[in-house]
């Protein structure tokens, strides 16, 4: 049953990151790509009817984590209390420059909220990239199964590390680089014209060094947790995920040099998904590695929610689940197709 | 000030916020699907545009607060874990239920459909389109529902066991969402809910009416306002509001005795109409009373005994207690008002005058603010009242913060909270007043080609 939940949650914060990934991503490289107003409001229009559904996700996948692991939710959203406030905060101003973007018809102010939008979404991407690494690094779990973490301390990992270290600023760098190519993956596959040329440019340029960045990301997350190797020797389908990760970017060059829009986009949802399974796999059985002495780590049987909790919640969860997958494929096939070269705002 | 307080103001400052755009969008939905009902079955040409016209007006001032909704609800959800953790890992298993229950079941279906109202008018038939506003309401109403239930279970816990290890589990399933406590609190609720909406419609109305223009629309928004309004303003009072007090006095009538500033039990207990609570002396300075009438409205008989504070011990006293009988006093007091006037506006209505009395359509067109001070109010009640209980009976509020987070750093984040919510205040009052300054004639922009209609407020 634990394991189960496990892969739930595993796979509701996996599609997070697959589908708002992309709305982050094209946040990321908006003001690079998007140079003219016709261009910009292309780019919004193409995340327009949808971001908000995508961050749906992440809203129904913490609620998820809440009730099936109420102890790793209690103890690692007051234990990130800081990080995860200044990411509601950017979860805000991001809405709302979305939506004051499409309402505003001032130069000025739209400038304004261009780059409110993506700058947010630059950080965010940043801060979710540190906090996986976070995760993965460990924290200073103490005796009571609680811990807090300062922003920053002297930047090493160790048993005292602090949210922003070399390893974790490392994970913020890959996640800002990987979703940027994300983003501009499917702003070409969304637009046509100059913005189309200039974005399928850009990811000619970046796939390569995401893959740099991705290799060095291994021998890296092995210093800083060598736990995660003898994980990965135990289990060994776990091999899967690198593997994925690697055909990943893989079909993302070929694609690209072939002008395949499509497969290149779906490329990078493999590796994405790849990216995040395998992490979840060298993690596997436990859900928040413990640094230091002092406590343990949080592993999915302390967690666990009580059995009877667990039951019903799988009914009604596969039923939810499914539901909310037909209404996410319906969205998506309602507004499928490129954005039209005259666009207007999008907007209520 | 103490971790713990902070903590409290930071909970309470962020989910009275919250509460200002779902209160108004879980009341707008119905309005909604009223107009494009009224629109869907006439077969009156006219009628029908002018109806599809004023429909798609609402919905764009609740796309508005639906984003505002879901940006300051986001962190609600957070909260319970960064601020309240020792409450989420004890309760986590019986409240995480509902909880996500609501992401998975309403937020997916309300955003989604929320699409297709905003966007697909010219894609999609009009009954689809009809039913696309008739989801977001009921996604809405569901999402509601959901979070009552787990307040409810904080106030009123049932269907739960502990574990060895000191969590709660859930026994029943159908235990905790039948919970009789959040069936009464969600029809209170969201009849409350609805009268929000039925006053900000209303009131844009009336201001039409007043000032001369969109009189076509002003016409039917004050007519639609006005008849919800009568019927959820009676239903607020009667039988939701009496039957809420009923099943406090039985399950938390220390609650009712601090609602009601009833320092000392008593047969025949008066009700106090006005009045400012002195804790320390145990009295009510310059009461007005009623007598014999709280007896009568709980009890149903003008003797029964009603227990006072002197009950219970001091420990378990609420501890804010005038500002849980303000709070009381004022959500009372303004059900009374809106009962009267919106009565009063029913009753020109009938006779065919209401348009142009504008002694009525005046206070119609300033009344909007009071229910969203009811409503707030009414929450302060029940939240204030449920102290110094997290959960009733089971989990003090002591023992539920997060003991980690320091009162510095959780003061940091307050004070960003309170900044950044100004910020969107301003802007929110910005586009709701613009988009009723520019009426519900906007202009709907076609992005032409494939059909993509978009229009701008
Ligand atoms: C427009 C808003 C509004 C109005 C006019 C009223 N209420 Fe109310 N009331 C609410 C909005 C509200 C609320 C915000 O919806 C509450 C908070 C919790 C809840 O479920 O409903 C509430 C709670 C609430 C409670 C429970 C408090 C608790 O749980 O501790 C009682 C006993 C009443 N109400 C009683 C009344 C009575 C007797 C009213 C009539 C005069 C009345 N309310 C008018
Ligand atoms: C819009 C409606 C609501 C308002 C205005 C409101 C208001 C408040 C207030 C004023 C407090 C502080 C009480 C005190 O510390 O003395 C509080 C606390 C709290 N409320 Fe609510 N509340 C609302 C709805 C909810 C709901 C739906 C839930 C549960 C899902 C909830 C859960 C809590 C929790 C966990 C606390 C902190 C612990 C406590 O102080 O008891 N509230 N709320
Ligand atoms: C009286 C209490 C509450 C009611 C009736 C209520 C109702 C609603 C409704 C109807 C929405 C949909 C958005 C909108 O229409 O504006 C919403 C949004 C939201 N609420 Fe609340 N809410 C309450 C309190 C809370 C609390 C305590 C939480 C914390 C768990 C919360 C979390 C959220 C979230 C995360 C969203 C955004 C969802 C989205 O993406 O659509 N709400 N709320």
């Amino acid at each position: 049953m634990g394991t189960l939940w496990f892969w739930i949650v595993a796979f509701m914060l996996t599609v997070y990151t697959v589908l708002d990934g992309f709305d982050l991503g094209v946040g990321i490289v908006y003001l690079l790509v998007a140079r003219t107003e016709q261009d910009r409001r292309k780019a919004m229009h193409a995340i327009g009817p949808v971001w908000d559904g995508n961050e749906v996700w992440l809203i129904a996948g913490g609620g998820t984590l809440f009730f099936a692991f109420p102890l790793l939710y209690a103890s690692s959203f007051s234990g990130f209390y800081l990080p995860l406030t200044i990411v509601l905060w950017l979860l805000i101003l991001r809405g709302l420059s979305i939506e004051l973007r499409a309402h505003t018809h001032d130069k000025v102010f739209a400038s304004l909220f261009d780059t409110s939008f993506a700058l947010s979404s630059a950080i965010l991407a940043i801060f979710f990239g540190a906090a996986l690494a976070n995760v993965v690094r460990g924290v200073p779990i103490g005796a009571d199964d609680y811990f807090f973490l300062p922003l920053w301390t002297n930047w090493r990992t160790g048993p005292n590390p602090g949210i922003l270290d070399w390893y974790t600023v490392i994970g913020g760098i890959l996640a800002l680089l990987a979703l940027a190519q994300h983003g501009l993956l499917y702003l070409s596959l969304k637009t046509s014209g100059d913005l189309n040329a200039r974005t399928t440019a850009w990811a000619k340029k970046l796939w390569p060094i995401v893959l740099a960045v991705t290799l060095a990301s291994v021998p890296a997350t092995i210093i800083a947790r060598p736990e995660s190797l003898a994980h990965y020797r135990q289990h060994g389908v776990a091999w899967l995920a690198p593997a994925a990760v690697i055909t990943g970017i893989a079909i993302i060059a070929v694609s690209l040099a072939r002008g395949w829009e499509w497969r290149a986009f779906l490329g990078s949802c493999l590796y994405l998904a790849a990216m995040l399974v395998g992490a979840a796999a060298g993690l596997y059985p436990v859900v928040l590695p413990s640094v230091g002495t002092a406590g343990h780590d949080i592993t999915i049987d302390r967690a666990l929610s009580g059995p009877h909790t667990l039951h019903v919640g799988l009914v009604w969860w596969s039923f939810g689940i499914t539901l909310a997958i037909i209404y996410t494929i319906t969205v998506y096939w309602l507004f499928r197709g490129k954005v039209p070269e005259h666009a207007a705002g999008y907007g209520h | 000030m103490d971790a713990l307080t902070l903590h409290r103001i930071h909970f309470a400052f962020t989910i009275t916020y919250h509460y200002l755009f779902p209160q108004l969008t879980m009341g707008l939905a119905l309005l909604i699907v009223v107009m494009k009902t009224v629109a869907l079955r006439t077969s009156d040409e006219e009628k029908r545009e002018r109806y599809d016209v004023a429909a798609r007006f609402w919905a764009r001032i609740f796309a508005v607060n639906f984003v505002l909704g879901v940006v300051t609800g986001i962190p609600m959800e957070f909260q319970f874990g960064t601020n309240w953790s020792e409450f989420s890992r004890r309760t986590g298993g019986v409240i995480g239920q509902p909880l996500a229950m609501e992401g998975v079941f309403s937020f997916f279906l309300e955003s989604a459909f929320l699409g297709l109202l905003l966007f697909g008018e010219k894609r999609i038939s009009r009954p689809l389109h009809w039913f696309a506003a008739f989801m977001v309401f009921v996604g809405s109403w569901i999402s509601g529902f959901f979070i009552i239930v787990t307040d409810a279970w904080m106030q009123h816990p049932v269907a739960y066991k502990l574990l060895p290890n000191g969590v709660y589990e859930v026994t029943s399933f159908w235990g905790l969402l039948m919970n009789p406590w959040a069936w009464i609190q969600y029809a209170h609720n969201m009849s409350g809910a609805v009268i929000t909406g039925a006053f900000v419609v209303a009131a844009t109305g009336a201001l039409y009416l007043l000032q001369n223009r969109h009189t076509e629309y002003g016409r039917i928004y004050v007519k639609v306002g006005v008849i919800a309004g009568v019927i959820s303003c009676i239903t607020q009072i009667f039988p939701t509001g009496d039957m809420h007090g009923k099943y406090m006095a039985k399950h938390q009538p220390i609650a009712v005795a601090g609602m009601e500033g009833l320092f000392h039990s008593e047969a025949g207990a008066p009700m106090v109409l006005m009045g400012q609570p002195d804790v320390e002396n145990q009295t009510i300075d310059n009461p007005l009373v009623v007598n014999k009438v709280l007896s009568f409205l709980i009890y149903g008989t003008t003797k029964a005994e009603v227990k006072g504070l002197d009950q219970f011990p001091k420990n378990d006293w609420p501890g804010a207690l005038p500002l849980l009988f303000y709070s009381y006093h004022i959500m009372a007091g303004l059900g009374t008002y809106f009962v009267s006037l919106m009565a009063i506006a029913a009753f020109l209505m009938w006779r065919g005058t209401l348009y142009s009395t504008r002694w009525v359509l005046w206070p119609l067109m300033l009344s909007f603010p009071l229910p969203y001070i009811a409503n707030t109010a009414g929450w302060m009640t029940a939240e204030l009242g449920r102290q110094p209980w997290l959960v009733y009976g089971l989990l003090r509020t002591s023992e539920g913060y997060s003991k980690h987070v320091g009162a510095g750093t959780s003061l940091f984040t307050l004070l960003g909270f309170l900044g950044m919510y100004s910020v969107l205040s301003i802007l929110w009052i910005v586009m709701v007043y613009t988009a009723i300054q520019k009426g519900p004639h906007a202009p709907v922009v076609d992005a032409g080609h494939d059909g993509h209609t978009l229009t701008t407020a």
